[in-house]
């Protein structure tokens, strides 16, 4: 209870009052200078755009959910598996590794238009944006715990005659769970932002929309107030995804470490 | 060589060498070998310690007898055959690290079954196993529920030589296991060590640096020299087993320390 307490007071509290005085004076400021809502809407209107559009919102916040929970999924899963191919042979590592950095650097405008000719707008290409996005956190991540082994470890599992299998299986996956903890929760991120943005790109064009798309509208109708409710359901949903995250990891790694090691961002 | 030969027992002078190592040398560079010209031979069911000065390649040469690493010139056999052959077909070969290096993510219990998992030992025939070795290293049924991290530095030592002794090893090789312990921790796993040893009589190999403890456990003690590392001194310690610990305290125990650590300070210049 006073752990509760404590931790609501150190870290709980002092944003919240930030965000309550900023709010104020945000309020006030569009008062007294009379700015137009389409410069900058109240935070009242803002409260009020966001209780208006409630369900439109909620739809779109379902539509880019899934879009970066699939995606964010699938980097986890194909990032994994990559990193165990990696873990196996050097040549391989050696040889494609740049084409994954090239992958996480190339800007995603620029290969929107392959994505739409490959896979057509829509959601399916909403989610492979997500991909591509969070994928390399996990991969990068994945590999080096897959590879950074103590070399006494190594030599136990040898002179027990192990097999390539039992290492990777009994060892070097084990290992490597504390750092594709890591690489998820950047991960994690990077999804709902490559949903959300990859809407701009890709994602026109369907019946279904997502926030990407509502901030893309509201901002060409200058709704500002309509504007800043999908960019604080987006935000908020980026906050939700990335403490449930951490959640988990820190579920799992309560068996590796002494205590799940605090992680702050 | 100065060797304070006594008398041991017939059986043991006929027991057949099962570690043979002539002129075994071994090099990454071969301008500054890290071993030298080794020639030794440790009969089957003989408890060895090699003594020497820091970095003088003791390790190493252990790591090659576990077939970890490979020599460059000579040769070594265990039973007859290459370390990493013996392995694999006739002998069990079990190492203990310095460090206890158990797997954080796995309970004790666990930790010692491993090399059985990796061996393909059916799970319930691990287990009457894991308790035999549990009990023989001193630790409850409570313990083995434990996660690794919560256990004493010596704790995890014994976790790491009951891990080791689970397969029945023919050959057991320790890197100073216990190097890191305070001294009361050392002296009583020394005793337990060779309590479990008579009982078992692997073929054993104990690298340390420290005069008493080799002096204790074992029955014949190489001096390495500093590096490159060759055996100096095959000195046999004269005292029955099992050792008590009132061995420490008399006169020639003192004196046989005493003989060593001057060995050990010439090899060492």
């Amino acid at each position: 209870m006073k752990r509760i307490v404590a931790w609501i007071l150190q870290t709980v509290l002092p944003p919240l009052s930030l965000f309550l005085m900023i709010t104020v004076v945000w309020q006030a400021a569009v008062v007294v200078y009379q700015i137009k809502p389409y410069l900058l809407p109240s935070p009242l209107a803002v409260g009020a755009a966001l209780i208006r559009d409630g369900s439109r919102l909620g739809s779109a916040l379902a539509y880019t959910g899934a879009a970066s929970l699939l995606g964010f999924s699938a980097s986890l899963i194909v990032g994994t598996l990559i990193a165990f191919a990696f873990s196996q042979s050097r040549m391989l590592r050696n040889s494609s590794y740049p084409y994954f950095i090239f992958l996480q650097t190339v800007p995603i405008v620029a290969i929107a238009p392959l994505i739409v000719r490959w896979c057509g707008n829509g959601f399916q290409s909403v989610v492979l944006v997500a991909f591509i996005l969070s994928l390399f956190p996990i991969l990068s991540n994945a590999t080096q715990g897959l590879l950074h082994i103590d070399p006494d470890l190594l030599d136990l599992f040898r002179l027990n005659n192990a097999s390539r299998w039992q290492m990777l299986v009994k060892l070097r996956f084990p290992n490597a769970v504390p750092a594709i903890c890591t690489g998820a929760r950047t991960a994690s991120g990077l999804a709902v932002v490559g949903a959300i943005v990859g809407e701009f790109f890709v994602g026109y064009g369907s019946r279904r929309f997502g926030l990407g798309y509502l901030i893309n509208a509201t901002n060409d109708q200058l709704e500002l107030d309509r504007l800043f409710a999908a960019v604080l359901t987006s935000t908020l949903f980026g906050i939700a995804i990335f403490a449930s995250i951490n959640v988990v990891s820190a579920t799992i790694l309560r068996r590796w470490y002494d205590q799940a090691v605090e992680h702050r961002n | 060589m100065g060797s304070n030969g006594t008398k041991t027992a017939a059986s043991e002078r006929v027991a057949p060498s099962l570690i043979e190592s002539h002129d075994l040398t071994m090099s990454f560079d071969p301008l500054k070998p890290v071993l030298r010209e080794i020639t030794c031979n440790i009969l089957a069911g003989e408890f060895v310690a090699i003594l020497g000065p820091s970095g003088c390649g003791k390790s190493t040469f252990l790591r090659i007898v576990a077939g970890l690493m490979s020599h460059t010139s000579g040769s070594l056999t265990i039973a007859n055959q290459r370390p990493n052959e013996a392995r694999r077909t006739a002998q069990s070969v079990a190492f203990v690290f310095q460090d206890p290096n158990l797997l954080p993510w796995r309970s004790v219990a666990d930790n010692i079954a491993l090399p059985l998992e990796l061996r393909g030992v059916p799970r319930e025939e691990r287990m009457p196993q894991i308790n035999q070795v549990l009990s023989l290293i001193g630790l409850t049924a409570d313990d083995a529920g434990k996660q690794p991290r919560s256990l004493s530095g010596g704790m995890r030592m014994r976790v790491s030589l009951a891990r080791a002794l689970v397969t029945r090893p023919d050959v057991l090789l320790l890197d100073e296991p216990f190097a890191a312990l305070d001294d009361v921790l050392r002296q009583q796993l020394n005793e337990e060590l060779s309590r479990i040893w008579i009982a078992h009589r692997w073929t054993g190999l104990f690298v340390t640096h420290n005069v008493s403890e080799a002096v204790f456990l074992a029955q014949r003690v190489f001096v390495m020299s500093k590096r490159p590392g060759t055996i100096v001194a095959d000195v046999r310690v004269p005292f029955g087993y099992p050792r008590e610990p009132a061995l420490r305290a008399t006169a020639d125990f003192a004196r046989l320390c005493g003989d060593l650590s001057f060995r050990l300070r010439e090899a060492a210049q």
